[in-house]
Parts: C-alpha cells; structure tokens; sequence
C-alpha cells in the first residue's frame, strides 16, 4: 500500500482539474513567452525590428490561464500588449516573428506588425493599437456566436486603462442586457502608461463595476496561473451557458516600461524588484515541485528550450521575404 | 412588326411598373426586408428601431416580421453599436447597423474609422467586415446644428471604407442591397429630406452596383454634379433653365467611394462646363474630390470655363428657419450659378 503525502499545493492543482500535462504545457506557454518578449526587447535594440512594442514579461500568468478555459474554436481579443495572448492562444512562435520582422509569410503579411498582430484562423482576432478598442468588437463577436447557436466564447483581454474609457461601459451593458457569451479579462499591470490605478480609480477593485451590469465580477492574483484559470474557466461555462458576460480583473504588473520610450519616472526601482519576487513562471514551477508532478530537474530546461524555439524563429523570419511593394494596396478592400 | 410588339410590350411594362411608386424611406424598408428575407445572416441593430419603428419611421414594421433578434433595439451606445456591427461581421454575419442621426456617428468614429475599416488590412487580407451604417444626413428640419451634419467627406477620407449616398427610391433600395452584398463596411447616407419623396420602385430584388455614377438628365450645356438631396435641386434647376434654353447634364455619383469619376469626365468632355454641387460645407468637402478628378484628366481639353463648386457655407447649421436654408444650396442658387456658366459669366 502506497502512501501518498497530500499538500496544499497537490489540493489545488486537483481542485483545477488540470491535469500534469496541461499545466506543464501552460508553464511551457508561459516560458515562450518570457522567451520571446525578451527576444523582441533584443532585436530592437540591435535595431533589427523597429516601430515600438509592448511587452508582457512578468503577465505571463495572466495571459496562459484565461486561453488554458478556452477551446481552440473560441475567439479572443487582444491588447497593445498582446504578445502572450497570441502566444497563450495557440500562434507558431515562427510566424509571429516574421510579422514582427515585417515579412510577407507573417500572420499579417507584414502589415500588421507589434500592435496590431492577429491570427484570425487560430481565433486570435487581433492585438489592438486603441486602449478599449478590441472591447466594443467583442461585444459583437459574442452577438455572432449567440445569434449562430454555437457555444462558442469570446474572451477580451484589456488593460486597467481601457476600463477608464467609455467604450468598456457600452460593451459591458450591451453585453449584460443581450446575455452574451462574452469573457472580459482586465489586466490590471498597475498602470495605465503612467498613471497609476491608485489614481485612476476611485474604488479598491476593477471587478467591482461588474455590480453596475448585473454581471459577476472577481479579482484574481493575475500572477497565479491557477486563480487566473480558475476564475476564467468559471466564466467561461457560465458563458457557454448562455447566461451571460462576466468581468475578471488578473492583478499583475509589468516588468518592463509601457513601451519602447518610457524612462519610468513614475515607479521605483524598488517596487519592480518587489513584483519581480512574484514571478509568475517561478511561482508555477514552485507549486508544481512542491505538489510532486514534476521535478525541478525536468522543470529545469523548460526556460532553455523555450529560448531555442525563439531563436529558431528568428532564423526562419530572417530568412523570408518582404512583401512585394506592388501588393501595398491588396487588402484594402475585400 | 416583331419591333412594335417588342414597343409595345415595353411600354405596357412601363405602364405597370409606372404604378408602383413608392417613398425613399419605403424603398430604404423594402430593401431591408428583401435582404432580411434572403439570408439569415443580415440582421439589423440600432436605437428605436423596433417597435418605434426607427426616428423617421424607416424600419416600420420590421419587428413584426423578424423578431426583436433581428430587429435589434440597443441602448443609447453608438460606440458598441458600430463595435457590434464590426465584431458580428468579422465572424460571420452582415449586420445593418442603424445610427439615428449622422450628427451621432461622431461617437462610433473609433470604431468605424481606427477598428472596422482597417482591419481586412492590418490583418493581411485575412478577414472581411461585411457591414452597413445606415445613418440619415443633412440640414432642411430646424433641428440646428447637432442634427443636421453632412459628414460623408470624412469617411471618404479613410481607406477601407466605401461611401453610398442615393438621391432616389430607385437607388435607396439597389444601393441598399448591394451595400449589404458587399464585403466591405460601407456607410450608407441617407437623406432626412429624401425620406418622404416619391419615385418608381421595382418590385422585388435588384442592385443597382455601387461605384457607378448615372446621368440623371441629359443636357449639352453644363454639367451638374450633385449628390443626395441636391439631386433633385439640380434636376427642378434644371426643368427651370430648359425654359430659358439652357440644357443641364444632371449626374449623381451615387456611390462617393469608390468613386466613379468616369461618368463625370465623359459628361465634361460633352458639355465643357461643370458645376459641382453638395450640400455639406464647401471646404474640404467632396466636391473638391469631384473637380479634381475633372481637372486632372481627360476633360481638362475640354473645359470651356471653370469648375465651380456650389456648398454648403463653412458654417453650423442653424436654427432659424431662413438661416438654415441660406447655409445650403437651394434649387435657385444652382438656377443662378448653372446659368452664370451656360453665359460664360465666370
């Protein structure tokens, strides 16, 4: 008779119902990501992409535990930070990168780029350039999926900063009135470019506007793969239910500035460090050591391998083509 | 004698049809309920446009027909309204999105202008937003200066759009069709003083393609070039200089983008003088699209005086009964400016 230690953390991994092999792909997710925003970071400033980019590192959490309650036929909306959601929906690292480096075979052909990166096969339906933009878009892809009968979801990622804006109100009533089988997803990184929550806000929680829809509304450890998962996979049934939106806020915290041309005056040094303590992928890798699925050891190579994919993907987007200037105008019009 | 019955077949047909005569808004209704009917994927949504039956009664009785899924009242939110329209028809269905006044359409412009109309584009190729915004236009009510804009010239400014503003019965309800047909978004102007005139409709569904100009009278002396409500202006300034026997050429691009300047060359070349005429403030507006297009082609030999453009004043519209009228052009500025050019006055 074998004797198994029961842990807190082997509890909660069972209350998920996740099983070893999806929350080691979700670490493996979370890696690539890590992976290939510090790549990105990289290759701008060897000046080998240019323009201006977003990027996630420290949201990784976030951006893996709401697509880990997705189906792949569901459709997602992304933000100007929306790296890892095209990456944590399923996108080829290879193809991402080659839009990055504005090629032909990118997911956008090239004209796309950082910001406005989609992969409308795979139900990304595209990072967005506009705080709130992709919110009133979702709204309509939900009234899609509700009016074809499918039991299909939509869920939006948006950042603090878009719930300031008036198109989160329309969208999340619209939403609430019609019962649309929409997730919204506020990644709450603490600031919105430099203003911070504590000043934007007037209330202690994002999630608590949901009471003004009618709608459900929790705030979650943004950097615990497993409360994101949680929180979004209980939304989304209640989607695929057919009773309606719900608001989630991941609190969590960018490690990096808003983009490309932030000195961050208006954050210390030392409050970095302090969420750098509360790494997300560190944190997964510790919770699933200590409930015994894996060994740090096999844990281990996860981050190099990761890296490896990247770089694979660099030396594929190097080697393609740029579009032909004669096709600028295709694309326009259907 | 088969030629004379062929006349006279056509002439019975004529006769027929000449019977059904309907309202622009009936047109406007008719065309919504053919594409409603055809294919289950066109529905439409905006504020009071159910049991109110839309603020100038356009989709009166749709409700009854299709059902509130279909006929869809929304809250005061023309942001997520325009949002809607794009998210619904980037993943599969063709929404006709209603804004109740163009003056309102300000509130979807993010949407419109920065999501919808770029997104086929930015996402290489690889999606398509088959919408239509319906949303009537223009000055003429004593509604003043918040609902009374003539805004198409900005979204003919954006690629990606497509730009739709008929004069006719005829043209609300085949435009109409073919703008829900289309792929594209596509802003559908209509007219608030259009809404009650009468014209020969067809029964039953037909297009009229987007982005071809018509000749709406044939004339040899000055072209007009007008849009929407000037249509019929330029066409009673018309039956007016024929009794001093001067002939305009009235024609309506019908569709503002894309634009077929073609039609207009072709009738320049005829008449070696042309009038451009629209009812939204002069500068900047499509007219100057209009004599561009003119001057810069063909036509240009053919000139015999200079493009005039004939607009609305660089004002808001305002309140009062006679001001309002002296902002925009009435059919006795197009009478003054058209002869001024037919004499050879400019």
């Amino acid at each position: 008779m074998s004797y198994q230690t029961v842990t807190d953390e082997s509890e909660q991994i069972a209350a998920s119902g996740l099983t070893p092999e999806q929350l080691l792909q979700a670490l493996r997710q979370m890696h690539l990501i890590r992976a290939f925003e510090e790549k990105a970071e990289a290759l701008y400033a060897l000046g080998k992409i240019h323009g201006t980019m977003h990027l996630s590192i420290g949201q990784e959490a976030s951006a893996v535990g709401a697509c880990l309650a997705l189906r792949p036929d569901d459709t997602i909306l992304s933000t100007h930070r929306g790296h890892g959601h095209c990456i944590a929906k399923g996108a080829e690292p290879p193809l991402m990168m080659a839009e990055f480096f504005g090629k032909e075979v990118g997911y956008c052909r090239g004209r796309g780029g950082s910001m406005h990166i989609a992969d409308v096969a795979g139900g990304n339906l595209g990072a967005n350039g506009i705080v709130a933009g992709g919110l009133p878009i979702s709204t309509g892809v939900g009234l899609s999926l509700q009016m074809q009968r499918t039991d299909r979801v939509c869920l939006t990622f948006f950042g603090d900063g878009a719930a300031n804006e008036g198109a989160f109100h329309e969208s999340l009533n619209l939403a609430a009135i019609w019962r649309l089988p929409v997730v919204y997803v506020c990644e709450n990184n603490q600031y919105a470019m430099s203003m911070p929550v504590t000043a934007a806000f007037p209330i202690r929680q994002i999630s608590e506007r949901a009471a003004a829809y009618g709608i459900p509304g929790v705030t979650v450890d943004g950097n615990d793969l497993l409360a994101v998962y949680g929180a979004v996979e209980t939304a989304v049934s209640r989607a695929r239910a057919g009773e309606g939106p719900s608001l989630i806020e991941a609190v969590t915290y960018r490690w990096r500035g808003h983009s490309k041309s932030d000195r961050q005056r208006y954050r210390t040094r030392d409050e970095v460090k302090e969420w750098q303590a509360r790494d997300p992928i560190t944190r997964l890798e510790n919770l699933l050591v200590a409930a015994d699925l894996f060994t740090a050891e096999k844990l281990a190579d996860l981050g190099a391998a990761a890296r490896q994919t990247i770089e694979d993907s660099v030396a594929f987007a190097e080697a393609q083509a740029d579009p032909d200037p004669a096709t600028i105008l295709e694309g326009v019009y259907a | 004698m088969p030629d004379l019955m062929q006349a006279e077949l056509k002439t019975q047909t004529h006769a027929a049809e000449a019977v059904r005569e309907m309202t622009y808004a009936h047109a406007i209704r008719e065309a919504l309920q053919l594409a409603m009917r055809r294919d289950e994927r066109v529905f439409m949504l905006g504020e009071d446009i159910g049991v109110y039956g839309g603020a100038f009664g356009v989709t009166d009785g749709l409700i009854e027909e299709f059902g509130a899924e279909r006929v869809r009242d929304t809250p005061i939110s023309e942001a997520v309204i325009a949002g809607a329209a794009i998210g619904a028809a980037v993943t599969g269905m063709r929404p006709v999105a209603e804004i109740q006044f163009m003056d309102f359409i300000t509130l979807s412009m993010e949407q419109l202008v920065l999501q919808g109309a770029k997104m086929r584009f930015m996402f290489g190729g690889k999606a398509s937003v088959p919408l239509v915004l319906r949303t009537p236009a223009g000055s003429g009510t004593g509604a003043a200066a918040q609902h009374s804009e003539s805004l198409e010239a900005w979204f003919v400014h954006v690629p990606g759009l497509k730009v739709v503003m008929p004069a006719t019965p005829y043209d609300a309800k085949g435009l109409l069709l073919a703008a829900i047909e289309d792929d594209n978004p596509v802003i559908f102007v209509e007219h608030k003083l259009l809404y009650r005139t009468k014209g020969h409709v067809p029964e039953g569904y037909y297009i009229v393609p987007l982005s071809q100009s018509e000749v709406k009278r044939e004339g040899r002396d000055v072209t007009v070039v007008a849009t929407s409500i000037m249509v019929p202006r330029a066409l009673e300034a018309a039956d007016l200089l024929a009794q001093e026997g001067i002939e305009l050429e009235v024609v309506d691009p019908r569709t503002l983008k894309p634009y077929d300047a073609a039609t207009v060359t072709r009738s320049v070349c005829k008449t070696g003088r042309a009038l451009v005429v629209h009812e939204a403030p002069k500068t900047g507006g499509f007219g100057a699209e209009v004599v561009a297009e003119i001057v810069a082609g063909e036509a240009f030999d053919y000139l015999d005086a200079p493009v005039r453009r004939l607009a609305g004043l660089d004002v808001p519209i305002p309140y009062n009964r006679e001001l309002e009228r002296t902002a925009v052009p009435q059919v006795a500025d197009i009478v003054r400016e058209a002869r001024a050019l037919a004499r050879g006055e400019y």
